[in-house]
């Protein structure tokens, strides 16, 4: 017997199941999988396959309006998940802590942003930014940007601290108290101890966060201006009324972005994880 | 022994990738049999019981149940029924719809149903439990819900996995002489795996004994005792003082073993089998030698039937391990060795007593020794 | 276990300060303001007065905007539905495969869900279109079949939609759906195949009802954000698919009535609590019922 018996509970080496997850990944991959190879088809209807062609890229790189909002997008991600790292990493170290007066409902509204919907948090921070803090005009690059990162780091912030938190829930106090105990100050326990602790949390949180700000549509939509345009933003506005193979193009260098940074992270977590011993 | 076999283990084997788990295994289960599966963890014997159950599937080999192939059947569809080591009670369901869970897919009808169910816990005791949720039963009323579930199905063999792991030392004796009634009263065949040893020679009419994926040895705890099939048996039943050696007589009545770590040769009233000059184990069982005080200048003692110069050593106490109903001595011989010696504490006062540092003699029978060959 | 604020005054106000100043200046005061506005009325082409008038969620009434409302919960929950038949299988056999297998199929149904959702919603525009991948096979094969084919109507309408939305939204599903099937003992699984249930009995009997509170989350996680959807239905939908959130972008955007736009808004968030709050009974009753 070469191939190993299947028992009862192996539902992945049923062929019902394997069909399904097989149909499933179709599903999910071949619209993404054609939209990227059509991206080097050298007829501008991209139904039909003419022939290889590296010149939607071009293009694509050519167009000054797409390749600014391309930086706007990365540049709002690094800023905002910067801030949101530290917000979220602080308020979480503040919830797990200390106990203090209205804490449940800090905790509740800590938890807000995540579930409410995405056009509700858009709706607000264009009232906000129009009525209450109208973000100045023609500000410097990338100061211009801030109302969207603002608006960015109040969503993604939330993730941040709920991973955080549950990292917290593993520690063990005794570590600090030890720390303590060996001579170390409160905020040198703090930093050789805890932070240590948190550090996969962090580097989790931190994708996350870059994720959801450069994913972001609909909030960025009711955030930006004329001059801030961001890459989903500007891809809608081409998407709109036509498909074309540019846009083929500057999306499958997201994708191929998107697919390097998680490779990257997973990486980087595993070897964090690893480092610090286990979960 | 009733004699008609009814799980035929044929050649099975099971690797988990590179990894053997269980090596062509060939073993009988007789009916009405409470057969135990001893073993190490890891050895393989919850794979093995896992396999009659059919959660597992083998890699190699077959197994018969009541002469039918197993192969191909699922769990669901055979004649044995499990009692798991977590007990798995389902603990959204009330102790009753537990039990009443595998007759309901047997499509077992409502009234016989209620009536079966109410018998099965009266013998586990549960009556008057019925309505009870899992959470609020104890760990041992729990494995009662388990065992009922199991048994009111009415299997042809029924598998237990550790059944009294999970139970204080307490409740576990009292367990083990139950679940030896249970089985007198429904008479269905018990398998059973365990790494107790205690708990293998307490309840089972016959054992085997796993190491590595590999069956050692199969017989009745006394025999598994007694007369082990080689060191590892020897050694993991019971504790044991193993002397390496060569065979230097070989007759059909006696054999000699001259081992490096005693002074003097073994002596033996059976002969062995094996070629003057191979090498052998012999293993003899701390309570089956006997320690005599030895005072300066005395002669050794002679032991019945043995030839002078044969199983006989000085030595000098150098621990002792008090234990209530025993003593543990550990006796440092001259040339090396270590013996442990056993004895019982028959007398609350002795008169002579053995103290640490004291000279001894150590002596045993002819028959005590077991001569292993690997 | 938790220091009493008190006790530690400056450590606390450094590490809760920041946090707790951000989210109140730009998430709780925002929010605020538009539920005032929801009470407002337009009295210049920039100027709001909370008047305190109830008269836009009654105009929410409307069977214009009611049959929106109805659509929407009726779009959500249809496509939750569907996640949870595409997606339960292959939760389950994800639970079940070996390590390996496990971490590989995991990375299959992330990767895309970390790829941007105005791509993946363009690949499908790509893929339904008149002139489309699936139009051009299928044109494809009738001609070489020499059977006249008219090309299908796959875009712009509520089919596209709810594809739309099972194809964004399946991940969100399964990866809870798997975190709840992979907490049950195996044990259960198997003791109640010894007892002879079959897998699909077993799945009935043993696994739904044990893993419900984690089903009845991953529902929810599923449901929240297909309820609330703008870019699904403003790109994939035809003029009769339009969602509460393409309403609300029209009145912000296009409409200029802020303060009806505001009370849509908070119909939404109140939709969404009771989602929420309706899940928490739910599990809590089938938590009360193990006991």
């Amino acid at each position: 017997m070469s191939r190993e018996a299947i028992g009862p509970l192996d539902y992945l080496r049923r062929w019902p199941l394997r069909l399904w997850i097989a149909l499933v990944a179709i599903f999910l991959y071949a619209p993404l999988i054609t939209l990227m190879a059509f991206s080097f088809n050298e007829s501008k209807r991209n139904i039909i396959w003419t022939g290889f062609t590296f010149d939607w890229y071009f293009k694509a790189f050519r167009n000054a309006g797409l390749l600014e909002a391309f930086t706007n997008s990365l540049t709002i991600a690094a800023l905002s998940t910067a801030i949101s790292v530290v917000l979220g990493a602080l308020v979480a170290v503040a919830c797990w802590r200390f106990r203090f007066p209205f804490k449940a409902g800090f905790e509740g509204t800590l938890a807000l942003p995540i579930v409410v919907p995405e056009i509700c948090m858009g709706v607000a921070m264009l009232v906000f930014f129009s009525r209450v803090m109208p973000w100045p005009a023609g500000l410097p690059w990338p100061l211009n940007l801030g109302a969207i990162i603002i608006a960015h780091v109040s969503f993604c912030f939330p993730f941040v601290a709920v991973i955080v938190r549950a990292r917290l829930a593993s520690f063990n106090r005794e570590l600090e108290e030890a720390a303590k105990d060996l001579g170390a100050s409160e905020w040198r326990s703090f930093m050789d101890v805890l932070v240590p602790h948190m550090r996969p949390a962090l580097v989790a949180g931190a994708l996350l966060a870059f994720t959801l700000s450069l994913d972001d549509f609909v909030i960025t939509f009711f955030t930006a201006g004329p001059d801030t345009v961001t890459f989903p933003v500007k891809v809608y506005s081409m998407v709109r009324f036509s498909v074309t193979p540019e846009v083929n193009a500057a999306s499958t260098v997201l994708i191929v972005l998107t697919v390097l940074l998680t490779a990257i992270g997973l990486k980087l977590q595993g070897r964090e994880v690893a480092k610090s011993g286990g979960a | 022994m009733v004699g008609k076999t009814l799980i035929r283990i044929e050649g099975v084997t099971k690797r988990f990738g590179q990894f053997t788990a269980v090596d062509d295994v060939n073993l009988e289960i007789e009916e009405g049999e409470f057969f135990a599966l001893l073993g190490p963890s890891g050895c393989g014997k919850t794979t093995l019981l896992r396999m009659l159950a059919g959660l597992e599937v083998p890699s190699d080999g077959r197994i018969l149940i009541d002469g039918e192939d197993m192969a191909g059947v699922p769990p669901n569809k055979r004649p044995v029924n499990m009692v798991f080591q977590s007990y798995a009670v389902f603990p959204h369901m009330s102790v009753a719809d537990n039990v009443a869970y595998g007759l309901r897919m047997d499509g077992v009808a409502k009234a016989e149903r209620a009536e079966r169910v109410a018998d099965a816990l009266a013998l586990v005791k549960l009556d008057g439990m019925e309505d009870r949720k899992p959470d609020q039963l104890s760990g041992g009323q729990r494995q009662r819900v388990a065992l009922a579930r199991a048994l009111v199905k009415r299997p042809r063999v029924l598998l237990l996995d550790e059944p009294l792991s999970a139970l204080d030392a307490k409740l576990r004796e009292a367990m083990r002489s139950e679940l030896a009634q249970i089985q007198d009263k429904v008479g269905v065949t018990f398998v059973m795996v365990t790494h107790d040893q205690d708990e293998a020679l307490a309840m089972a009419t016959r054992c085997a004994v796993m190491n590595r994926g590999l069956l050692q040895q199969v017989a009745s705890p006394t025999d598994l005792y007694e007369y082990p099939a080689n060191r590892f048996v020897a050694d993991f039943i019971g504790s044991v003082n193993m002397f390496e050696g060569r065979l230097t007589v070989d007759e059909p009545d006696r054999a000699v073993i001259t081992s490096s770590a005693l002074p003097v040769p073994i002596y033996v009233d059976h002969g062995v089998t094996g070629a003057t000059g191979t090498a052998v184990w012999a293993a003899i069982r701390p309570e089956k030698i006997e320690m005599l005080h030895r005072p300066d200048g005395g002669l050794p003692p002679r032991v019945a039937g043995v030839p002078e110069g044969h199983n006989v050593v000085p030595g000098r106490i150098c621990h002792i391990a008090y234990l209530g109903s025993e003593t543990v001595y550990d006796v440092q011989v001259d040339s090396g060795a270590r013996i442990k010696v056993l004895r019982s504490n028959v007398a609350r006062y002795e008169e002579r007593g053995f103290d640490w540092e004291q000279p001894v003699w150590l002596a045993w029978h002819p028959r005590s020794p077991a001569v292993l060959l690997s | 276990m938790e220091e009493d604020w008190k006790r530690a005054k400056g450590p606390f106000a450094i590490i809760f300060s920041p946090p707790a100043f951000w989210l109140f200046l730009f998430f709780v005061v925002p929010l605020a303001i538009v539920w005032a506005y929801s009470f407002g009325e337009n009295v210049g082409p920039t100027t709001i007065e909370i008047s305190g008038t109830f008269r836009h969620y009654v105009r929410a009434g409307d069977p214009v905007y009611l049959d929106i409302f109805l659509k929407s919960l009726w779009m959500a929950a249809l496509t939750t539905l569907l996640c949870l038949i595409v997606g339960f299988p292959v939760a389950l056999a994800i639970t079940f495969a070996p390590d390996k297998a496990k971490a590989w199929l995991l990375l299959l149904i992330m990767l895309p869900f970390w790829t941007n959702l105005l791509i993946r919603t363009y690949a499908l525009m790509a893929v339904l279109r008149r002139e489309g991948y699936v139009n051009s096979g299928l044109g494809w094969l009738a001609e070489h079949l020499g059977i006249a084919f008219e090309p299908l109507p796959l875009l712009h309408n509520n089919f596209a939609v709810v594809l739309g939305l099972v194809y964004v939204n399946l991940p969100f599903l399964v990866l809870p759906l798997y975190a709840a099937l992979d907490r049950l003992d195996r044990s259960l699984l198997e003791a109640s195949l010894d007892l002879g249930a079959g897998h699909l009995r077993t799945i009935r009997e043993i696994v739904v009802p044990l893993a419900l509170p984690g089903i009845l989350s991953g529902l929810l996680i599923t449901f929240i954000p297909a309820l609330g959807s703008y870019l699904t239905p403003d790109l994939l939908g035809g003029p009769d698919s339009q969602m509460i959130a393409n309403v609300i972008e029209r009145q912000f955007k296009r409409a200029n009535d802020w303060p009806f736009g505001a009370a849509l808004s908070f119909i939404l968030m109140y939709l969404t609590f009771i989602a929420i709050a309706g899940q928490a009974v739910l599990a809590g009753r089938r938590r009360r019922m193990m006991r």
